[in-house]
C-alpha cells in the first residue's frame, strides 16, 4: 500500500473513483470493461514508411472551432497536426488543466509526431488530428457514435496506424 | 499512450503503453520537447515490437525523484493544502460550450465544418 513518500505502484484510478462516488453517495461508476483478447492487426509496413495519426480525448479544440461542453458531447473536431501551439485550446471537466493550457502537447502530441516525420523516425502524419471530450458516461455511445466515425475519419485519410492519447 | 493502468487494462486495447505521470500529462511535461520527442519514441517502438494482443508496455520515465503525487490524486478529500472538505473537485457538467478564453467564443466559426456533432 502507499506510504507517506508515496507507492512505486500505479495509481488505481478505478478503484478511487469508486470510494470518491461511495463518499459521495452515487452508485458504482460502471467502467468498459473487455475481458476478450482484443482485436490485434499486425503493421502492414515499417513505422518508417507509415502514416501515423492520432486521436486525443482530452478536450482540445482549436481557435475558431466551437468548444467543447461538459455533459456526454459525443462530438470530434478536426484539427490541422500542424496547427501552432498559440491556436490550441485545451478544456474538459476532469483533470487539472495548468499543464494542458501551457503545452497542448502534453495531451495533443501533434507537433511531436510532426517532428519524427520531419526526422524521418515515421513516413509521415496525417494532415489531421481528432480531438474529443472524455468523460462521456455512455460507453454505448461510444462505441455505437463516435468510434465508428473516427474510424471512418482516419479510414478516408488512409493512416496506416493512430496513436491514441486518451487522458 | 495512457496514464491510468487500471482503466487501460479493464479496456484491454490491442497495444498500450503506460507513463506513470499525473493525468493530464499522457504524453509527457510541459515544454519539455526532447523528453516528449522520447516517450513518443517508446511509443512507437512499442507499437512495433508488442506480439500479445493486450500488452501494456510501462515506460521507464518518472514524474518526480518521490512518488507523494499519487497520495493525491484524485483524492479530494485530501487535497495539496489538506484544508478542504470537498469530495469533489470536478466542475459542473454544463451542456453549453467551455472555452478556454472568452475571445474563443467570438472567434468561433458558427458554421465551423472542423466540428462534427453525430447523430444519435
Amino acid at each position: 500500500m502507499a506510504t507517506e513518500s508515496g507507492s512505486s505502484e500505479p495509481v488505481d484510478y478505478i478503484e478511487r473513483t469508486r470510494s470518491q462516488y461511495d463518499a459521495l453517495g452515487y452508485p458504482p461508476y460502471a467502467w468498459v470493461h473487455n475481458p476478450d483478447s482484443p482485436p490485434f492487426t499486425p503493421l502492414s509496413k515499417p513505422l518508417d514508411r507509415s502514416r501515423v495519426g492520432l486521436i486525443c480525448s482530452g478536450g482540445i479544440y482549436a481557435r475558431g472551432q466551437t468548444a467543447f461542453h461538459f455533459k456526454d458531447d459525443v462530438s470530434y473536431r478536426k484539427i490541422a497536426m500542424r496547427t501552432p501551439r498559440h491556436e490550441l485550446r485545451v478544456t474538459h471537466f476532469a483533470y487539472d488543466l495548468q499543464d494542458a493550457r501551457q503545452d497542448p502537447a502534453v495531451v495533443f502530441p501533434a507537433r511531436t509526431l510532426a517532428g519524427l516525420a520531419d526526422a524521418g523516425a515515421i513516413g509521415a502524419v496525417a494532415d489531421h488530428a481528432y480531438t474529443f471530450m472524455g468523460g462521456i458516461y455512455s460507453s454505448r455511445k461510444v462505441r455505437e457514435v463516435l468510434a465508428p466515425r473516427l474510424v471512418a475519419e482516419c479510414v478516408r485519410d488512409e493512416v496506416d496506424v493512430v496513436v491514441m492519447v486518451p487522458v | 499512450m495512457s496514464s491510468a493502468h487500471s482503466i487501460t487494462a479493464s479496456v484491454n486495447p490491442p497495444r498500450a503503453v503506460f507513463l506513470d505521470y499525473p493525468l493530464g500529462h499522457t504524453a509527457g511535461r510541459p515544454d519539455d520537447l526532447a523528453e516528449q520527442r522520447h516517450i513518443m519514441i517508446d511509443t512507437l517502438r512499442a507499437l512495433e515490437t508488442i506480439q500479445v494482443p493486450g500488452t501494456i508496455v510501462p515506460l521507464r520515465y518518472r514524474w518526480s525523484a518521490d512518488e507523494s503525487w499519487k497520495e493525491t490524486a484524485m483524492r479530494p478529500g485530501k487535497n495539496k493544502t489538506g484544508d478542504t472538505e470537498t469530495r469533489d473537485d470536478r466542475v459542473a457538467r454544463h451542456a453549453e460550450p467551455q472555452y478556454q478564453l472568452e475571445e474563443d467564443r467570438d472567434d468561433a466559426d458558427p458554421t465551423c465544418p472542423t466540428c462534427v456533432f453525430p447523430e444519435g
